[in-house]
């Protein structure tokens, strides 16, 4: 069984600041980390790899050069090899169009497969829009918010968060599923494991001329989208003590949480 | 690249009417709401896209929250949802009527599906907006999201491809209002589904019966800190978060004690969290708390000490006993829609 777990790498939102004059992300100093929901991907891929004997599971990015070293983390936790899609006709990209280049990828540079998994969403942009989207370009079923899945050859039983509970799904491979922090807890990388991500693993570098695609059809040309403008949200002033008893006190506040439609 | 479209073609604001077990999902009406006022400022209509089987009900229901027309499309195999089935009704009605605007819940189903339907029609779409408004200029749809965590803000547009969708937060739009002597326009959609076109098969579904606590994706927190005094204060705090239908937070100082499980503690050692709502009751605001919590939507805090550091962050402060507070609290939530109707 072929699996690509399809990652990216991410600053770490939880470090990220904002320069208070400028009121621009500060990324310097951050550091890149595995897409958390995309380090659930690859366990899940682990996992099946560790259940049956016949697993291949291959990590695939697009992303600058410094993605390097995030896929050789996924090498060491336990993927076979990687690919590395790279070059600057991707920069800008909305989620039309970074679909668009990686399942281009998949289709040119890795080929057969049963199973695409992704993380739900990426920390950075929160859209978990790129996991289906390479779905449709592939033209392969879908399942997201994937909780549990059970494959048995080419049969899957899966189950899908809901709000409120779950659903129970049975398909077919090939097919693409997102996974979330729910799935599984993702393994930590190991010293043969790192010491084989630098020596026996291969990390395949590809450019967009290995796709064989159009250039207008990736990157910020490509994309449907554009960003007007981004700004800090006002941060919050310091906000109001109440006065009164308690119960007016109370009553100010449910007054106020009704007003502002949150209860 | 997709092909850029003849934009005056598109007409209509739409929302994706999301029934489950055929009732509409809360976001529905506040789509409708938004959807509204959209389509005011463009001079045109809000239609409703709803899928099901044996829906008729909800279409006259979508009406009287204020749908134009309703595009109602039944099939047996619409009955739940699936991806594939509800993408292809969807983009194919998509394809022949040419919505200018499409907006769907950010569900776990609105988002499964709005991403495919925006691929499939090769069009924009910009995830989780929070806020819509029309630019006075061209009439374009500005989409603005929060990014990086909640730490910036993107305001996006979709210049030269339609419709022009997004997914809408549940919880942050006006609902619209409901009347029942509204009039509206019922079409059919034809619905060419076959079995083979559905690719997953929806055998059960499960409702949780929610004792997981997931700080993480929860609206409401409610959290106790040393100021509940022991183990049993916590039943306050859960009877507070039941109310508001939240989960139950702690500092850490209760899981040291013992009094709760480390699973519920919010804080640097513990979940950082997000909620719309975070009510820190006993919570004096060691940084390590207020790390984990303070860029939540809204923060009550309730403490005896009028200078504990939780105040610094919180929205409404309440210096006071929280054996006092929070029962009345309870109360008056309960009695909110009343309160808010004896100030008009």
């Amino acid at each position: 069984m072929k699996i690509i777990v399809c990652v990216k790498q991410v600053p770490d939102t939880n470090e990220v600041r904002i320069d208070p004059i400028k009121g621009t992300l500060i990324r310097e100093g951050v550091p890149s980390i595995l897409n958390p929901d995309d380090a659930n991907a690859l366990e899940e891929a682990l996992i099946l790899k560790d259940k049956y004997d016949d697993v291949h599971v291959t990590v695939l990015t697009m992303g600058p050069p410094q993605a390097d070293e995030m896929l050789r983390e996924c090498l060491a936790m336990g993927a076979d090899d990687a690919i590395h899609l790279s070059g600057r006709e991707f920069a800008g990209g909305d989620t039309w169009a970074t679909s668009n280049a990686i399942a281009a990828a998949i289709d040119k540079v890795v080929g057969e497969y049963d199973i695409i998994f992704a993380g739900r969403q990426a920390i950075d942009g929160d859209t978990a829009q790129v996991g289906p989207q390479i779905a449709e370009r592939l033209g392969i079923a879908q399942v997201t918010y994937v909780q549990k899945v059970d494959v048995n050859g080419n049969e899957l039983t899966i189950e899908r968060q809901l709000e409120d509970g779950y659903e129970v799904i049975k398909a077919q491979t090939p097919i693409l599923l997102t996974a979330i922090k729910e799935t599984n807890t993702p393994r930590y990388m190991y010293v043969k494991g790192i010491y084989d991500a630098y020596k026996e693993k291969e990390v395949k570098v590809c450019s967009f001329a290995d796709l064989g695609i159009e250039q207008d059809e990736v990157g910020l040309k490509a994309s449907p989208t554009r960003v007007r403008r981004s700004f800090v949200p006002t941060p919050k002033g310091k906000g109001v003590m109440l006065e009164g008893t308690a119960k007016e006190m109370a009553e100010k506040v449910a007054i106020s949480l009704k007003q502002k439609h949150l209860i | 690249m997709p092909i850029v479209q003849d934009t005056s073609a598109y007409k209509n604001v739409w929302v994706f009417a999301e029934q489950r077990q055929g009732k509409l999902m809360p976001v529905v009406i506040e789509l409708l709401g938004e959807g509204k006022k959209l389509a005011n400022e463009i001079g045109t209509q809000v239609c409703a896209i709803l899928l099901g089987h044996n829906v008729d009900g909800l279409a006259k229901e979508l009406i009287s929250y204020g749908a134009d027309k309703v595009y109602l499309g039944q099939d047996e195999l619409l009955e739940k949802f699936t991806t594939d089935g509800y993408t292809n009704v969807i983009a194919e009605a998509i394809t022949e009527i040419k919505p200018e605007i499409v907006l769907m819940g950010a569900t776990h189903i609105g988002r499964d599906l709005a991403p495919r339907v925006a691929a499939r029609v090769d069009t924009g779409l910009t995830a989780d907006c929070t806020q819509l408004e029309i630019d006075p200029e061209d009439k374009k749809i500005l989409q603005t999201r929060p990014a990086f965590g909640g730490n910036i803000m993107a305001t996006i547009i979709c210049e030269k491809h339609r419709p022009q969708m997004s997914t809408v937060r549940t919880g942050v739009m006006d609902k619209a209002h409901k009347d029942d002597s509204r009039t509206g326009e019922i079409i059919k959609l034809d619905v060419r589904l076959e079995k083979k076109d559905i690719r997953t098969d929806v055998v059960e579904i499960v409702k949780a019966m929610k004792e997981i606590v997931s700080l993480t994706d929860a609206d409401f927190i409610v959290s106790g800190g040393r100021g509940i005094g022991n183990q049993e204060g916590f039943e306050l705090i859960k009877k507070l978060a039941d109310k508001l239908g939240g989960v139950v937070g702690s500092s850490r100082a209760c899981v040291d004690a013992g009094w709760i499980e480390h699973s519920h503690q919010v804080g640097q050692t513990g979940t950082t969290v997000k909620p719309q709502i975070y009510i820190a009751c006993g919570i004096s605001g060691a940084i390590q708390h207020l790390a984990g919590m303070q860029s939540s939507d809204l923060i009550i805090a309730i403490n005896k000490n009028a200078n504990a550091p939780i105040f610094d962050v919180a929205d409404y402060g309440i210096v006071g006993d929280l054996y006092d507070v929070v029962p009345k609290l309870i109360e008056a939530i309960g009695n909110a829609e009343e309160l808010v109707a004896a100030l008009k």
